[in-house]
C-alpha cells in the first residue's frame, strides 16, 4: 500500500495553509478540496476503476448492439462516445458525493471556515478530473479497437466544454440525490434531463469535427456549449449553498 | 377539519360553469376547420393546457425562489402544487397534441423541437415529483424542491434552442409537419373567440386547482402536526 502513495508531506501544505491567511486562501480551499479527491481515489482507486471499466463495457454493448461497422461508425460514434461518458459520469458523480455523506466527510467539510462556494468548486474539478481521465482512457482505446484517430484538437476541447457542463450540473444534483432514499436510481433521473441541451450541443459538435465539417457549421455548437456551461456553473454555483446546508 | 373559504367554493362553481361555456364555444360556436375537419378542435384545449403547464413551471420557479430567500413553507407548498398541476396539463397538451397529429400528421410522434421540449419539461418535473418522494425531512425536501425547481425550469428554454438550432442546421423531414404547423390555418373570429376564451377559462381552472391543492397541502400538514403531538403525549 505504502509505495504508491505520494510522500505526507507532500499531501498537507495545500490543506494547512488554508486557516492562517485568510487572503488568496479562497483558491487554496478550492485546491485542497480537489486534493483531498485525488489522493483518496489514488489511494483507493474505487472510483476511477468503477468507471472506467464501465465505460469499456458501454462501448463493448454498443458494438454488438449497433454493428458498428464502418460506414455505421461515421455517423455514430459521437453518440456512442456521449453515452458512455454520461453513464460513467453518473457513476462517478454518484460515488464521489456518496463517499463525502457516509463517512461524514461532508460535514466535516462544511465545518471548514472556507465559502461554500470554494467546496463546490474543489468538487466540481474533482469530479471534472476523474471525467477526463476516463476520456483520456477511453479515446485511445476506442481509437484501437476501430482503427480511427480520435484525438483531434476540435474534438478534445468539445469533450473538455461538454464535460464541464456535465459536471457542473451533476456535482449540484449528485449532491441531492444522496441525501435521498432512492439515491442511486435518482441521479440519472434528476441529471439527463436538466443537462440535456449540454448533451445534444455535446453530440452535435463531436460529430462535427469527427466528419471534418467546415467549422462554420459547428462553430455555433461550440458557442452553445460555452454559452450553456457558464449559465449552468453559475445557477449552480447560486444554489449550492441551499444544498448543503443544515 | 374547516370547510373550504366562501371564494373558493364561488371560484370552483364559475371555473366550473366557464368550463361548460368553453365546451359549447369549442364543440358547437366555432367553426368547423375546412381542410383538417373536427379534429382541428382539440388545438383550443390542446394550447390551453400547454399554457398552463408552462405557467405552472413558472409559479413553481418563482415560489421555490421565494422560499429559498424567505424560507417560509407556505411558498414551498404553492410549488408542489404547482408542479403536480403541471404536469397533469402537460401530460393533457401532449396526449391532445397525438391525438390530433395522428389524422394530420399521419403518425402520432415527430421530433419536432416543441413535441421533444414539452415532453422533456414533463420528465424534469416527475424527477422533481420523484425527488421530493426521497426525502423525508420536510425542510430538506422543500430546499431540494425548490433547487431543481428553478434548475429545471431555466433548462427546458435551452432544449428547446439546442433542438431548433439541430434542425436548421440538419434539415430533418421526418413527417415535416410544416404546411399544418401552428400558424398555418386563419383563424375566423369565431375560432379566435374560442381559443382566447379557453385560455381564460384554463387560467381559471389553474387558479382553482391550484388554491384547492394548497389548501390540501396546509392541511395535511396540520394533520401531520396533529399526529405528532398525539404521539409524543
Amino acid at each position: 500500500m505504502s509505495e504508491a502513495q505520494p510522500p505526507a508531506q507532500a499531501l498537507r501544505p495545500p490543506a494547512a495553509r488554508i486557516a492562517g491567511e485568510p487572503r488568496g486562501g479562497y483558491l487554496r480551499a478550492v485546491a485542497a478540496v480537489v486534493w483531498k479527491d485525488l489522493v483518496a481515489e489514488l489511494r483507493s482507486r474505487e472510483l476511477l476503476g468503477a468507471m472506467l471499466v464501465f465505460a469499456l463495457l458501454v462501448i463493448l454493448i454498443f458494438n454488438f448492439a449497433l454493428e458498428l461497422d464502418v460506414r455505421t461508425r461515421a455517423t455514430i460514434t459521437s453518440g456512442v462516445l456521449w453515452v458512455t461518458f454520461a453513464f460513467a459520469g453518473t457513476l462517478g458523480l454518484n460515488r464521489s458525493m456518496a463517499i463525502e455523506k457516509d463517512r461524514g466527510c461532508l460535514d466535516g467539510l462544511l465545518l471548514a471556515p472556507v465559502d461554500r462556494s470554494a467546496i463546490y468548486f474543489g468538487k466540481v474539478i474533482g469530479n471534472l478530473a476523474f471525467m477526463l481521465i476516463v476520456a483520456a482512457i477511453v479515446l485511445p482505446t476506442y481509437s484501437a479497437l476501430y482503427n480511427t484517430n480520435l484525438f483531434r484538437p476540435g474534438l478534445l476541447l468539445v469533450i473538455l466544454l461538454g464535460s464541464i457542463g456535465y459536471v457542473v450540473v451533476g456535482t449540484l444534483l449528485a449532491a441531492m440525490a444522496v441525501q435521498a432514499r432512492t439515491r442511486d436510481v435518482l441521479l440519472p433521473i434528476l441529471l439527463f434531463p436538466v443537462v440535456l441541451p449540454v448533451l445534444v450541443a455535446a453530440v452535435k459538435a463531436s460529430n462535427g469535427f469527427l466528419q471534418d465539417l467546415p467549422l462554420a457549421e459547428i462553430l455555433p455548437w461550440v458557442n452553445l456549449l460555452i454559452v450553456y456551461d457558464v449559465i449552468f456553473a453559475a445557477v449552480s454555483l447560486m444554489v449550492f449553498d441551499f444544498v448543503v446546508e443544515e | 377539519m374547516e370547510a373550504s373559504p366562501k371564494a373558493l367554493r364561488s371560484l370552483t362553481w364559475l371555473t366550473a360553469a366557464l368550463f361548460a361555456v368553453a365546451l359549447y364555444m369549442v364543440l358547437f360556436y366555432a367553426p368547423r376547420e375546412m381542410v383538417m375537419g373536427d379534429v382541428q378542435r382539440v388545438f383550443y384545449f390542446h394550447v390551453a393546457a400547454g399554457w398552463v403547464g408552462a405557467l405552472a413551471f413558472l409559479v413553481t420557479a418563482v415560489t421555490g425562489g421565494i422560499y429559498l430567500a424567505r424560507k417560509d413553507r407556505r411558498w414551498d407548498n404553492v410549488a408542489t402544487a404547482s408542479v403536480e398541476i403541471g404536469v397533469v396539463f402537460t401530460l393533457i397538451n401532449i396526449v391532445s397534441g397525438s391525438i390530433w397529429a395522428r389524422p394530420i400528421w399521419n403518425t402520432w410522434w415527430t421530433w419536432d423541437p416543441r413535441l421533444v421540449t414539452a415532453t422533456i419539461m414533463e420528465l424534469i418535473y416527475v424527477a422533481y415529483l420523484m425527488l421530493r418522494q426521497g426525502i423525508e425531512d420536510p425542510d430538506r425536501r422543500a430546499r431540494f424542491g425548490s433547487v431543481y425547481g428553478i434548475l429545471g425550469f431555466l433548462s427546458v428554454p435551452l432544449t428547446f434552442l439546442s433542438i431548433r438550432i439541430f434542425r436548421t442546421i440538419h434539415p430533418v423531414v421526418v413527417g415535416s409537419g410544416d404546411p399544418t404547423a401552428e400558424g398555418t390555418f386563419d383563424m375566423t373570429p369565431r375560432m379566435l373567440q374560442a381559443f382566447m376564451f379557453s385560455l381564460l377559462t384554463f387560467s381559471f381552472l389553474y387558479a382553482t386547482l391550484l388554491w384547492h391543492r394548497v389548501r390540501l397541502g396546509r392541511l395535511s400538514e396540520k394533520v401531520e402536526q396533529l399526529k405528532m403531538k398525539v404521539l409524543s403525549a
